[in-house]
């Protein structure tokens, strides 16, 4: 009978943590690869409208962003819509420069397939959307995206 | 005798490589960019030659005024039929005289395809709101999308989304294009 008797107090063997931190550095690579740096951060409100047949944009680094919206800094901006470029409040004259700033970063070879994503504000009115677009057109930027979020029914 | 070095104690590793996910975590954004694709017509040279017209009937006129109001061939539509009436407008199934005109065309890869004439004419006011300029847009691909998913599960079983085949693709793109041509817009709304 001695096979089922207590062995007198046994303590509880401590789990080894040593692979913890290869477990976590894993993970960290993990969010390394499939992430991106934020981009600039918003200075124009941006609420963007709802579609049904949209794109995913496949090449993230091949992307160049333009918003339009509301300034969130009202008081010095005013209420009306303007264009955010990188990180600052720019005009309409000047989204060519932009353009060719963004080409110039690129690898020439990537230059043909540049997206411009346009990030509107829903309520925003299409005069300023048109003068943007007329002004992509002059500088060679055919390629575009009327960023949207997915929705199952469009009304 | 060789001394035995001292190991390192490792247990805080695991706390530095927290701090870096975490700071990854915040720093980062996973959210894809989405929408809808277009292709901008590139500019006309000042001295480019007319473009030759285009039949009344081959054009759906898509019109988009200050209030967000939609008229298609100058009668106001819900935005829930544009859908339907561009792809009545565009398949023409029936051969109404008012519809586009459809010919036959031999596409590699395809073989015959009616293909349609149609051009629809996008037309907005300065001051219509990008959210019924986006719907719009939107109901116009979807009903491109619809008509070249059917021909795609018409000819080879699948939906457009799911041809994976480039060369079929590009021959549905080519039986039947987007056709979607921004006119000037107009200027009723004023300065609002």
């Amino acid at each position: 009978m001695s096979r089922f008797k207590d062995k007198g107090k046994k303590e509880i063997p401590s789990i080894n943590t040593g692979s913890l931190a290869d477990l976590v550095f894993i993970l960290l690579f993990f969010f390394m690869v499939i992430s991106t740096m934020r981009e600039s951060n918003p200075l124009v409100r941006v609420v963007m409208p709802k579609a049904t047949e949209v794109h995913k944009l496949e090449k993230k680094s091949l992307v160049s962003n333009i918003y339009i919206g509301q300034p969130f800094n009202v008081a010095a901006l005013g209420t009306e819509s303007r264009i955010q470029l990188n990180d600052q409040i720019a005009d309409v004259n000047e989204v060519q420069a932009f353009i060719l700033a963004e080409r110039e970063a690129r690898n020439e070879v990537d230059v043909p397939f540049l997206t411009t994503s346009l990030k509107v504000d829903k309520d925003t009115r299409m005069r300023i959307v048109t003068a943007v677009k007329q002004e992509l057109r002059q500088v060679g930027a055919f390629r575009i995206n009327y960023s949207t979020t997915r929705a199952q029914t469009a009304f | 005798m060789v001394k035995k070095s001292p190991t390192i104690n490792g247990g805080s590793t695991a706390d530095l490589a927290f701090l870096c996910l975490a700071f990854f975590m915040m720093t980062s954004s996973m959210d894809t960019d989405s929408g809808i694709i277009r292709r901008l017509p590139p500019p006309l040279p000042p001295d480019a030659p007319k473009p030759p017209e285009i039949r009344e009937r081959n054009v759906l006129q898509v019109q988009v005024n200050m209030y967000d109001q939609l008229r298609v061939n100058r009668e106001f539509i819900d935005i829930s039929e544009l859908r339907n009436v561009t792809k009545e407008f565009l398949s023409n199934p029936f051969n109404d005289p008012h519809k586009s005109e459809q010919y036959e065309q031999d596409i590699p890869g395809l073989g015959k395809v009616m293909r349609s004439r149609g051009v629809i004419s996008l037309q907005n006011d300065n001051t219509t709101s990008y959210e019924a300029y986006i719907r719009v847009q939107n109901e116009l691909t979807a009903a491109f999308n619809e008509l070249r998913d059917a021909l795609s599960r018409d000819r080879f079983g699948v939906t457009f989304a799911n041809l994976r085949n480039e060369e079929l693709r590009e021959a549905i793109q080519r039986a039947i294009p987007m056709a979607i041509s921004e006119a000037e817009p107009r200027n009723d709304g004023g300065r609002r």
